[in-house]
C-alpha cells in the first residue's frame, strides 16, 4: 500500500488534490481511498488530506500517520506545521515553491521535489493572483516525481473532478509535470 | 460503471437507483452532500422525484410521513442533532407503518459541539422501531439503499441506514454504480395496499383505545421479527443479481477463533487488517461485524460467538450509567446460552481515530487482561 499525505491551506484545493490523485490511480486499476482531515474548513487554515493506493482492497479506515510521500501546497507550512511527522525515510516531499531547496534540512531523510505550482496556476487562470488554486498543477508534478501514476491518468481524473476550466487545469498539470525539479536525499 | 465517489454520494446514487419519488431534507454537516447531489439529480431530471425543502428536520420527516402515507417512496438524510429533532416524527413513521428510508450519518451529539463520528445519535433511537443497518464501505452504502426500500415496503416498517461521519461520508473510494434500470426488477415500484386517497378515504394514526393499542404494538414487533429472515433473503437476492451479498452479520476468521472482536461501522473494516496480522503471529482471533442492529440478530450472534473462549465488544457509543450499547445487546443475546466472558470497550467517541494500533491494543487487552469484565474499559482516554 502507498500512503500519501497532502498539506495545504483552505482554498488551495488540497482535499480535491487528494481525490484527483486517488481517481488517477483508480484509472490505472488500483484500489484507492481519499479523504480529508476535518475541523478547519476555513480559507487559509492549514488542512490535511489523505490518499491510499493499493493492489488489493483497502480496509484501513483511519487517518494516515506514516505516509510514504508528502505533497505540500504551501511551502510556509514547512516551518509552521510538523509536516514530516511519521513520514517514512526515503519518500518524496513535493513542494509548491519557486525557491531553491537544495540545502533544505528536509533532504536529510527524504527526497525533495519542487515545482512553482502557484506560478503555473496563475498562468492558466486558476484562482486569483493572490490565491491561486494549485491542486491540479501539483498533482501533475506528483506523477512526474514519483512515476507511480501516468500523466494521462492524472489529466483524465482532473477532467472528472474539477467543476470548471477542465482544459486549463489539465494544461497546468502537464506544465507542472514538465517543470519539476528533483533533489535526491543526501546520503 | 465504476467511479471514485464519496460515501455521501454513494447514498445519493443508491436513492437514484431506487427511484424514490419524494425527497425531503434539511442540511446538516456531515450529511449535506447527500441531499445536495439528490437535489441536483432532481433538477436535471436524473431522478423523477419531488424535492421538498423544509425549515427543520422535524418537518423533513413530517414531509416523508405525508408522502409515504400517500403512497410515494420517500427518503431523507440527517445527522446527530437533526435526527434528535426528528424524534417525534420517527415514532410517527413506525406507528403509521410507513416504509420510509433514512440515511443517518453518525455524528456525535453536542454539547460540546462535534461534527465528528460516533453512534450515540442513531443508537439513541434504539427503541423507536426503525430497522437499523450499519455500513462499512461506500459500495455497501449504495447497495443497502435499494435493499432498505425493499425490506421497508414488504414489512411496512421504516429503515435507517447508518454510516460513520467523515471516515465514510467524506471518503472517496471506488463504487460500482447501480442504475435504476437494473434495480427495477429487484425493487419494483411501491404500491401500498392502503394509502391516503381522496377517492377512497383512510385515516392514519387515529386514536386507538386500550382495546387496540397493544395489538398494534404487537404487530410492529412481529414485523421486526420477520425482518431478520427478510433482510437475509433480500441481501442474498441482491447478491445473486449484483454479485455482492449482504447479511445480518459478517463474521471474519471466526471458525476456530478463541477471541472474537465484535465491531460495527468502519471499525469493522479496519479490524480485519489487525485480525490478519494477529493470525500471522499464530493468534486465534476473529471479528464479527454487526451489520444489522435492529432487529438484533440474536441467533447469529449466539451461533458465531458461542464457540469462542472470549468475546470483546467495541463500542463507539456509550449509554451513560450503563455501558457500550452493542456490549449490552451482545451480552443479553448470550445470556443463558454460554458463560464465556464478554468484555466491553468504549473507543472512538466524537471522531477519535480508531487506528489498527488502537485495535491491536484492544485485542491484546482482551486476550491478556485477567479480569476485564468487571469494569468499563475506556480506550485512549487522557486522564
Amino acid at each position: 500500500m502507498i500512503e500519501i499525505r497532502t498539506h495545504g491551506r483552505g482554498g488551495q484545493g488540497s482535499v480535491i488534490a487528494s481525490e484527483i490523485l486517488a481517481d488517477a490511480f483508480f484509472r490505472e486499476g488500483k484500489f484507492v481511498q481519499a479523504f480529508p482531515a476535518f475541523g478547519v474548513e476555513r480559507r487559509g487554515a492549514p488542512v490535511m488530506a489523505f490518499t491510499r493506493v493499493s493492489d488489493t482492497d483497502i480496509r484501513e479506515r483511519c487517518q494516515i500517520y506514516h505516509p510514504d510521500h508528502l505533497v505540500v501546497l504551501d511551502s510556509v507550512l514547512i516551518d509552521t506545521v510538523r509536516i514530516t511527522d511519521g513520514l517514512k525515510k526515503g519518500g518524496w516531499i513535493l513542494i509548491n515553491t519557486g525557491e531553491d531547496m537544495k540545502d533544505s534540512p528536509l533532504l536529510k531523510n527524504n527526497n525533495v521535489a519542487t515545482v512553482n505550482a502557484s506560478r503555473i496556476a496563475i498562468k492558466h487562470g486558476l484562482g486569483s493572483r493572490s490565491a491561486p488554486i494549485v491542486n491540479t498543477a501539483i498533482v501533475g508534478a506528483f506523477a512526474a516525481v514519483t512515476g507511480l501514476v501516468s500523466l494521462d491518468a492524472v489529466q483524465e481524473a482532473i477532467k472528472a473532478f474539477v467543476p470548471l476550466k477542465e482544459e486549463e487545469n489539465a494544461a497546468a498539470a502537464r506544465e507542472a509535470y514538465e517543470n519539476v525539479t528533483r533533489i535526491e536525499m543526501k546520503k | 460503471m465504476k467511479k471514485t465517489i464519496m460515501g455521501n454520494h454513494a447514498v445519493s446514487y443508491g436513492v437514484r437507483a431506487s427511484e424514490a419519488k419524494v425527497i425531503s431534507a434539511y442540511p446538516i454537516t456531515p450529511q449535506t452532500h447527500v441531499v445536495e447531489l439528490l437535489s441536483e439529480m432532481c433538477a436535471n431530471g436524473e431522478i423523477d422525484a419531488k424535492f421538498i425543502k423544509v425549515e427543520s428536520e422535524h418537518s423533513a420527516m413530517a414531509a416523508c410521513v405525508g408522502a409515504s402515507a400517500a403512497g410515494s417512496r420517500a427518503f431523507t438524510a440527517t445527522s446527530s442533532q437533526g435526527l434528535l429533532l426528528m424524534t417525534e416524527m420517527l415514532h410517527w413513521a413506525v406507528g403509521s407503518r410507513l416504509p420510509i428510508v433514512l440515511a443517518n450519518i453518525n455524528r456525535a451529539i453536542g454539547p460540546p459541539w462535534s461534527i465528528w463520528t460516533d453512534q450515540n445519535d442513531s443508537l439513541s433511537m434504539r427503541d423507536v422501531g426503525w430497522v437499523q443497518i450499519y455500513c462499512e464501505s461506500n459500495q455497501e452504502t449504495q447497495d443497502t439503499i435499494p435493499q432498505a426500500f425493499k425490506i421497508a415496503e414488504q414489512l411496512q416498517l421504516p429503515v435507517m441506514l447508518v454510516l460513520d461521519a467523515f471516515f465514510l461520508s467524506h471518503t472517496y473510494e471506488i463504487v460500482d454504480i447501480l442504475e435504476a434500470e437494473e434495480v427495477r426488477d429487484f425493487l419494483p415500484p411501491y404500491k401500498p395496499e392502503i394509502k391516503l386517497d381522496v377517492n377512497e378515504p383512510h385515516s392514519f394514526g387515529n386514536l386507538a383505545s386500550p382495546d387496540y393499542y397493544m395489538e398494534l404494538r404487537y404487530m410492529i414487533e412481529e414485523a421486526m421479527g420477520e425482518a431478520r429472515e427478510l433482510i437475509k433473503k433480500t441481501g442474498k437476492e441482491f447478491g445473486e443479481r449484483f454479485g455482492r451479498e449482504y447479511g445480518l452479520v459478517h463474521p471474519y476468521r471466526c471458525d476456530d477463533a478463541e477471541t472474537i472482536l465484535v465491531c460495527s461501522g468502519t471499525v469493522a473494516s479496519t479490524v480485519r487488517a489487525v485480525i490478519d496480522q494477529m493470525r500471522e503471529e499464530g493468534i486465534k482471533i476473529g471479528s464479527l461485524k454487526m451489520r444489522v442492529f435492529r432487529p438484533f440478530p440474536f441467533e447469529e450472534v449466539r451461533e458465531i460467538l458461542g464457540s469462542a473462549k472470549k468475546v470483546a465488544v467495541l463500542d463507539r457509543n456509550i449509554s451513560f450509567g450503563g455501558h457500550g450499547i452493542f456490549f449490552q445487546e451482545v451480552k443479553s443475546a448470550l445470556y443463558g446460552f454460554t458463560d464465556i466472558p464478554v468484555v466491553g470497550y468504549i473507543l472512538g467517541l466524537g471522531g477519535r481515530d480508531v487506528t489498527p494500533e488502537v485495535l491491536r491494543e484492544v485485542a491484546d487487552k482482551a486476550i491478556n487482561d485477567k479480569n476485564p469484565e468487571t469494569y468499563i474499559n475506556w480506550i485512549g482516554v487522557k486522564k
